[in-house]
């Protein structure tokens, strides 16, 4: 399946969820924050978080701001 | 003598509300918090690479002990600025947000519609707001009403440093808002427009470019926190009224060949 990443396009198998998703990208021990579809995850629904084809996956960390 | 500002029962050790973008180096950065022991440190959220960017850069923060303030810079919609809050409460562990909602790319002048409707979404969701948000007195009261204890009209676009553009709206919000936290966030250019937001009677100056993009951001640091805290002062001591007229400071009775006429 598809999914966006931070606006880029990449592939993965299915089944996936968040959790599985982050850690192949490399988020795994990071401090970030994910919003899947404009919607907030929390960390601690990251499992439970099923992810679909399309699927367009924020993930913000810290950085500089006025 | 300047009497301590508490935000939801934290104590703010500065008046001096310190944005943390821009400056020439992460050093200078940390340099700049250092000489000005801001109240308040700004902070945003942007896209992570797996390189952890952004992992260095909280590191230095975190070694300050000075309360965090994320925002939501560059929301155009109550929508972005909702998600990105809760975003920023996960990863910061407050529920603190400088609620921006950007209405025009041109001025970067606060949308007040999205504002209010982001702020009544996230004050559900237990967020304290501060609201980057224009003069308007009809939009502070409705921002009130949803739950604002905190109000931060611009003194100016951002990072024009133009200093207080309409000082007469500003005392008519603290006029009109006497039990208010209120902070001019935005717009800051000199220590003296600092200085004249806190003899107005603001309790708090926030800025960022001004001392970002100042010749010596150290050494600017330094001259707004002491600013900022002269201005305090000042209002707390009871500014003279102007006068029309000339009103001697030396007393004339008793000077040399003082005569009294008439």
């Amino acid at each position: 399946m598809i999914l966006i990443i931070n606006g880029q396009k990449k592939t993965f198998v299915t089944p996936l969820d968040l959790r599985g998703c982050l850690e192949q990208e490399g988020y795994g021990d990071m401090l970030v924050a994910v919003a899947r579809n404009g919607t907030f995850v929390a960390k601690n629904n990251y499992g439970a978080t099923k992810l679909d084809d399309g699927d367009e996956i924020e993930i913000v960390a810290p950085m500089q701001g006025g | 003598m300047s009497k301590a500002l508490h935000i939801d029962g934290t104590i703010l050790s500065s008046r001096l509300f310190l944005g943390t973008a821009g400056y020439p180096s992460p050093d200078i950065l940390r340099r700049a918090i250092e000489a000005s022991r801001p109240g308040l440190i700004t902070v945003s959220l942007r896209r992570e690479s797996a390189a952890g960017k952004g992992q260095k850069f909280w590191d230095i923060l975190k070694g300050f002990n000075i309360p965090i303030l994320p925002n939501t810079a560059g929301c155009h919609s109550a929508d972005e600025a909702v998600t990105t809050a809760e975003m920023a409460r996960e990863i910061f562990e407050t529920n603190w947000i400088k609620l921006e909602v950007i209405g025009d790319d041109y001025t970067l002048q606060p949308d007040p519609f999205g504002l209010l409707n982001a702020t009544d979404r996230l004050v559900s969701k237990g967020f304290t707001i501060l609201p980057y948000m224009t003069d308007d007195i009809v939009l502070a009261k409705k921002l009130v009403d949803a739950g604002c204890d905190v109000l931060m009209p611009w003194g100016a676009p951002i990072g024009s440093g133009r200093g207080l553009n309409n000082p007469f709206a500003l005392q008519t919000m603290r006029k009109r808002f006497p039990d208010k936290i209120l902070v001019v966030d935005a717009g800051i250019g000199a220590p003296s427009h600092a200085a004249a937001a806190m003899e107005m009677g603001f309790d708090a100056v926030l800025l960022n470019t001004a001392v970002a993009k100042a010749g010596d951001p150290v050494a600017m640091a330094g001259a707004f926190a002491k600013a900022i805290e002269s201005g305090r002062e000042a209002y707390l001591s009871g500014i003279i009224a102007p006068q029309e007229t000339a009103n001697a400071s030396t007393p004339l009775v008793d000077k040399p060949f003082w005569h009294q006429n008439g």
